[in-house]
């Protein structure tokens, strides 16, 4: 029985992708991971739902780069191997973001000019999804009407509408998220984008016109697979998704604290403007 | 006109004498798992100050001095900028509704937020209060002025934070909403200025859901004196009606009225009808004030949603307010120049 349900899950993944068979083998391992999250039923909140409370944390180098990546040396020479990037095995699925021509040369030329551009240098608000992976832990506060995601970084905060839902008011650093329960799963639809958050530090990017839809799923009591569809038809040339697992700190004392990163990259932004003492 | 103050005088009478009837004959909604419900969106803004006003000898007004005394504050709150000027371009609090008095505020009947001591002012400061108000003037001062470099400015014009999220809250000026959402273990609020959250991580003993009397003060309660933070750490319990939320570990970089890293806060929060949430706290820093002061505010059902408020990535008032100081500086020195060579 199980077999057969993975034995569809594999003919299904295949046929969607109908690429390669490396793509294909890649997309059986994920199609494997999402099978064993199915057959998993969470503990409940008092009101009946899936309970995603909890302090969660990925375990990757996504934030240095989505695709896979060699390890390299540190942007900051004085880090030296503090500061290097270490190599990754990429959370896009088939490998590659599909970028349109244009695209692509943007991100390389973002990539060029990182230490200038990065908006995550600047301490700005680090925009969806990228909060997740950015390698701070982040706050999962469930309630009924509102789920709240609390990020460490620069104390980024999402909040969730699951009732009342409006489109967005405006563009924002962090979109305006709608959210609904599938059976197991949490889905959060999210629109209303500016221009200005990367993917990552390898400089990936996206539009306003940008349109995220993630799942958090519960595979085990302290792990969630976090899957998300990111459709930009500015810059993509057809919609994409990430996986990845969320990861539980169970250390009794877990917190968020606070990384009000503001100050530390006051002079790094204002320094030049400092008064200069009299000659 | 008429009929609009007579009925802001109803509402100062309603918001006043009813709550106190209510507050034994109300018992808030409860929250799925059992806690009294804090939930929702609300705002602390209000016009009453934090010191009783110089002169004022009593703690209540009557409604007819309240309402006057409201109007007084409006009148000062509209003429913060002079029409036609560049500063009213900025910053014309009537537009908007940057001012109080158009958004809903807290009405209340008392002089001064602060209930005890009585004569509702902060206490005196200590010897030692006294000397370390003194070394952060010298460092203050050490910085240059305010526009010689962006360490020299102020937190709210650095967007590091605001008068908003506390402990304790206040009224920050404007855009004083906060949102709270509760969990099995915690309360958040997040407050709209910088979007600034605390999450008050409740003693699992008296949380609902974890019955467990023996975890009080065990590990998740506990909290090393060397993590500091600029709003510290906070806990919380039920006591009945009551949240009750204790704050410690502040840095002691956003003074509250002078208040230092020894600074204790006691909030307690209670709701006493659908549309008020009563909100008391005390301040209690041995280091600095010679007895602990406390103060009574309310918090009242406001609408949401709470936009982001991306404050430091939008900060064009800071860096065109540095380079205009620059300018102005090599301006001077050429003039100076000038002057000089003739």
């Amino acid at each position: 029985m199980m077999r057969n349900r993975f034995l569809v899950v594999l003919i299904v993944a295949a046929v969607v992708s109908g690429v390669s068979l490396a793509v294909d083998r890649v997309t059986a391992q994920q199609a494997a991971v999402q099978s064993t999250a199915q057959a998993y039923r969470a503990p409940r909140t008092p009101d009946g739902k899936p309970n995603l409370n909890g302090i969660w944390q990925t375990m990757n180098t996504a934030n240095w780069n989505i695709e896979a990546h060699p390890a390299g040396p540190s942007p900051v020479r004085d880090l030296g191997a503090s500061g290097a990037v270490p190599a990754g095995l990429g959370i896009v699925e088939g490998g590659e973001i599909p970028y349109l021509p244009a695209a692509r040369k943007k991100q390389q030329e973002n990539y060029a000019n990182r230490l200038k551009l990065d908006p995550e240098i600047k301490c700005y608000l680090p925009g969806v999804p990228r909060s997740t992976y950015q390698g701070m832990p982040f706050q999962i506060i469930q309630s009924t009407k509102h789920i709240m995601l609390i990020h460490e970084f620069a104390g980024a905060v999402r909040t969730i509408y699951m009732a009342e839902q409006t489109e967005a008011p405006a563009d924002s650093w962090m979109g305006w998220s709608n959210g609904r329960w599938e059976g197991e799963t949490l889905v959060v639809d999210t629109k209303g984008f500016n221009d200005l958050s990367w993917f990552d530090r390898a400089g990936n990017f996206h539009s306003d016109a940008l349109h995220v839809v993630e799942r958090f799923t519960p595979r085990s009591a302290e792990t969630i697979t976090y899957e998300a569809t990111i459709e930009d038809p500015k810059v993509f040339s057809r919609p994409w998704k990430m996986s990845m697992p969320l990861y539980k700190h169970v250390e009794r004392n877990a917190q968020i604290l606070e990384f009000r990163c503001v100050e530390f990259v006051e002079d790094l932004l204002y320094g030049h403007l400092r008064k200069q003492p009299a000659k | 006109m008429k009929r609009i103050a007579l009925g802001a005088v109803a509402v100062v009478l309603l918001a006043t004498v009813v709550p106190s009837a209510q507050t034994k004959a109300y018992k808030a909604p409860r929250t799925p798992d059992g806690q009294p419900d804090l939930q929702g969106f609300w705002t602390n803004s209000t016009y009453t100050p934090l010191e009783r006003p110089d002169g004022v000898t009593k703690a209540f007004y009557t409604p007819e001095e309240a309402e006057a005394a409201i109007k007084r504050a409006v009148q000062r709150e509209s003429a913060q900028t002079e029409p036609g000027t560049t500063a009213d371009v900025h910053y014309d609090f009537s537009q908007f509704g940057l001012d109080r008095s158009q958004s809903l505020f807290v009405r209340n009947l008392r002089t001064s937020l602060i209930v005890d001591p009585a004569n509702g002012k902060i206490p005196p400061l200590t010897e030692e209060g006294k000397r370390r108000t003194a070394q952060r003037d010298a460092e203050q001062k050490k910085l240059g002025g305010r526009w010689d470099s962006a360490e020299s400015n102020q937190l709210d014009d650095r967007c590091l934070i605001m008068a908003g999220p506390g402990p304790p809250m206040m009224d920050a000026g404007y855009n004083s909403n906060y949102q709270i959402v509760q969990s099995a273990g915690a309360v958040m609020i997040l407050t709209e200025m910088i979007h600034d959250v605390r999450i008050v991580t409740l003693d699992p003993s008296t949380s609902s859901g974890s019955p467990r009397a023996e975890s009080r003060g065990d590990g998740r309660m506990l909290v090393d004196p060397r993590l500091r933070q600029w709003m510290g750490v906070s806990r919380g319990r039920w006591e009945g009606e009551t949240l009750v939320v204790e704050t410690t570990n502040f840095n002691g970089k956003n003074p509250f009225r002078g208040s230092d890293e020894n600074l204790k806060v006691i909030e307690r929060f209670t709701r006493v009808a659908d549309d008020t949430i009563e909100y008391k706290f005390t301040i209690d820093d041995p280091t600095m004030w010679t007895r602990p002061w406390s103060a009574e505010s309310a918090m009242k059902k406001t609408v949401g949603p709470i936009f982001e408020h991306a404050c430091h990535e939008g900060n064009f008032g800071l860096y065109n307010t540095l380079v205009g100081a620059r300018l102005e500086e090599k301006r001077a020195a050429e003039d100076a120049l000038k002057k000089g060579s003739k």
